[in-house]
């Protein structure tokens, strides 16, 4: 990032407990609009706690966060945070398995319009042009990125790089200024790991920003502009792919050290 | 009705018109042929039928749409019925007049829906089931004790002399001649009845494809990605609710002023398990499917009613088993076999049968 790009997530002293265990300690970090952000360290170190954190799926225990300029003590819930422009992806996928893919990413469309049962049920002028509206809107997402399946096929019956897809076009239909992808390449192949990346680049260069959690450290130092690194919950390295590689807490992390 | 029934029967245009003209004659008729062919008694059974679609319609949005479990639905039904049976009764001397009354019935329905349906908000499966069967059973026990120290309900013996529903000086509570054809008293409710089933079924059709209906599919497939997208889980689940208590309380106002008589008996546990078995037997979350199983819930009982005793008697020479436990050891056996032979329903979710169907494209 050459020009001074405004801060577009701003994590400060985030805690979180299950019990005893601390799974998030102090965890403070920033990310710029516009950046590709990574965010990796071993099992368990707490980065997908700290998704489900932004993204309201849990409370935090202390610290707070400040997106797009508004404060968050960490316990709104999620469909505050999804509007205010968080959308994530899912470790283990959760599409709605039994509607069609064309509808999985009509869902996303939700919390931007605004039809409602007397709407539904009369179809009246801005209910009929909200739902074409939401209909091409889908149908642009789905071959934004990459499906060309029917628009009727059942999500459940896509194959597993098509329905880690869908779950990104899914959470671009709320459009959102962060997109927090959970391990996206998880069990693809190089082929798949290749055009999820030229994806990615390609959500970035349209003026989303992304967080993303990956274990194929090839992708994730190729791609992102800056990485940070958790281990047992506590932030222990953040910078540009080539600090953090070089970096002798991340190397003894990584070995067990 | 006609775009529904293209899609319901997946048929093209021309067709389509063909299906809804011929469709219109067999239901306007219907009564009429019944009458003739098995007897009154069966045109009876016929209006049960429409209630008990409505009341299965009703349970649909809740079950088959947004997925949430409840077994006290009868709750509702109940709702509407002592609505209409204490406006419009010698128990108050308020004959408030029918198209004020149902309404206010079905708004009634609608907010204790709400009410019953907000505690459980963050419940799920088997928990959610629990509560909701105690809900029920908690508005059937207050309809039998609400008769002292105030008599509001008038308590187990119920309310009787229900007025019969007429609009203006129409009364649908004794025969009629209208263009000459003399319309039973049974007759005209199988219309009434009609209407409202098509608006209910009308109504269930537009939500179920709409951001609406989505938003309940997406609660129910995975409620945690649903939040996740922006959907205010509380609110839509709440609005489940509230919709299949409507239907609910509309469906009571009608049986009230059907049967003219309401007891807490009508409203027990076992009405609510028969309702729901209506939608999953016929197939959850399809509305044909809904249709087709309230039907079939009420005319199979009845018929093993009236089977049970004469073909024993035909087969044996005599009652061996009292016909009434072998009527529901029929029904209960039915029930078994449908469920081992069709166990997503007899008729589900058309969704299901496209994805079947539909030649899949070149993929990627």
């Amino acid at each position: 990032m050459t020009s001074p790009a405004a801060t577009l997530l701003k994590i400060s002293g985030i805690e979180k407990r299950f019990g005893g265990l601390s799974a998030l300690s102090n965890v403070s970090l920033h990310i710029q609009a516009g950046e590709i952000y990574g965010l990796i360290g071993p099992n368990g170190a707490g980065k997908t706690t700290l998704f489900n954190i932004l993204t309201g799926l849990y409370q935090a225990d202390g610290g707070k966060f400040l997106f797009s300029d508004i404060e968050y003590a960490g316990r709104s819930k999620p469909h505050i945070l999804a509007k205010a422009g968080i959308a994530r992806t899912f470790q283990n996928i959760r599409l709605f398995a039994n509607m069609s893919i064309l509808e999985n990413v009509m869902v996303g469309c939700h919390h931007h319009t605004h039809t409602g049962i007397w709407g539904a049920v009369t179809r009246h002028k801005n209910a009929r042009n909200e739902e074409q509206q939401i209909t091409q809107r889908a149908a642009e997402l789905l071959a934004y990125v990459g499906i060309t399946r029917a628009h009727h096929m059942l999500a459940k019956n896509l194959s597993y790089g098509e329905q880690r897809r869908l779950e990104i076009a899914r959470a671009l239909a709320t459009n959102p200024k962060l997109l927090a992808l959970d391990e996206p390449a998880a069990g693809m192949n190089a082929t798949e790991t290749d055009s999820l990346k030229t994806l990615l680049q390609t959500i970035r260069s349209h003026g989303v920003t992304v967080l993303l959690i990956e274990h194929d450290v090839k992708l994730v130092m190729g791609l992102c502009d800056r990485i940070a690194v958790l281990d047992y919950g506590k932030k222990i390295a953040e910078g540009v792919p080539s600090e953090v590689r070089n970096n002798p807490a991340v190397i003894a992390a990584y070995l067990g050290g | 009705m006609r775009n529904a029934l293209e899609r319901f029967l997946m048929i093209d245009k021309r067709n389509a018109w063909l299906a809804f003209a011929l469709l219109s004659i067999i239901l306007l008729a219907l009564p009429f042929a019944i009458d003739g062919l098995f007897g009154r008694g069966w045109v009876r059974v016929l209006d049960f039928a429409l209630l008990y679609i409505m009341l299965a319609l009703g349970l649909n949005i809740v079950v088959g749409y947004a997925g949430l479990l409840d077994l006290g639905y009868v709750a509702f039904f109940a709702v509407g019925a002592y609505c209409y049976a204490l406006l419009g009764s010698p128990q108050f001397g308020i004959h408030l007049p029918f198209w004020i009354v149902l309404p206010l019935g079905a708004l009634l329905a609608c907010f204790f829906g709400v009410l019953l349906g907000a505690p459980t908000l963050r419940l799920r499966g088997d928990y959610l089931a629990i509560v909701t069967l105690g809900f029920g059973e908690i508005i059937r026990i207050f309809l039998n004790n609400l008769n002292a120290p105030i008599n509001i309900t008038n308590g187990p013996q119920g309310i009787s002399i229900i007025d019969s529903i007429h609009v203006g000086g129409f009364s649908l509570g004794r025969a009629q001649e209208i263009f000459g054809i003399a319309f039973p008293a049974v007759h005209l409710h199988y219309y009434l009845f009609l209407i409202f089933t098509l608006l209910v079924i009308f109504v269930s059709l537009r939500l179920q494809d709409s951001r609406i209906g989505r938003a309940w599919a997406a609660i129910r497939e995975d409620e945690i990605a649903a939040s996740a997208m922006g959907i205010n889980t509380r609110n839509i689940k709440l609005l489940a609710f509230a919709m299949g208590a409507t239907f609910g309380g509309l469906a009571g106002g009608l049986f009230a002023g059907f049967q003219g008589f309401i007891s807490p008996e009508s409203f027990g546990l076992t009405e609510s398990i028969m309702i729901l078995c209506m939608v999953v037997l016929g197939g959850m979350g399809n509305i044909g499917g809904v249709v087709f199983g309230g039907i079939l819930l009420v005319v199979i009982p009845e018929l093993t009613r009236h089977l049970a005793g004469t073909a024993q008697q035909a087969l044996l020479g005599k009652t061996v088993i009292d016909p009434e436990s072998l009527r529901m050891l029929m029904f209960g056996l039915a029930l078994i076999l449908i469920m081992l032979w069709r166990p997503a329903g007899l008729w589900p979710s058309s969704q299901r049968r496209r994805e079947l169907t539909a030649s899949a494209p070149p993929s990627v």
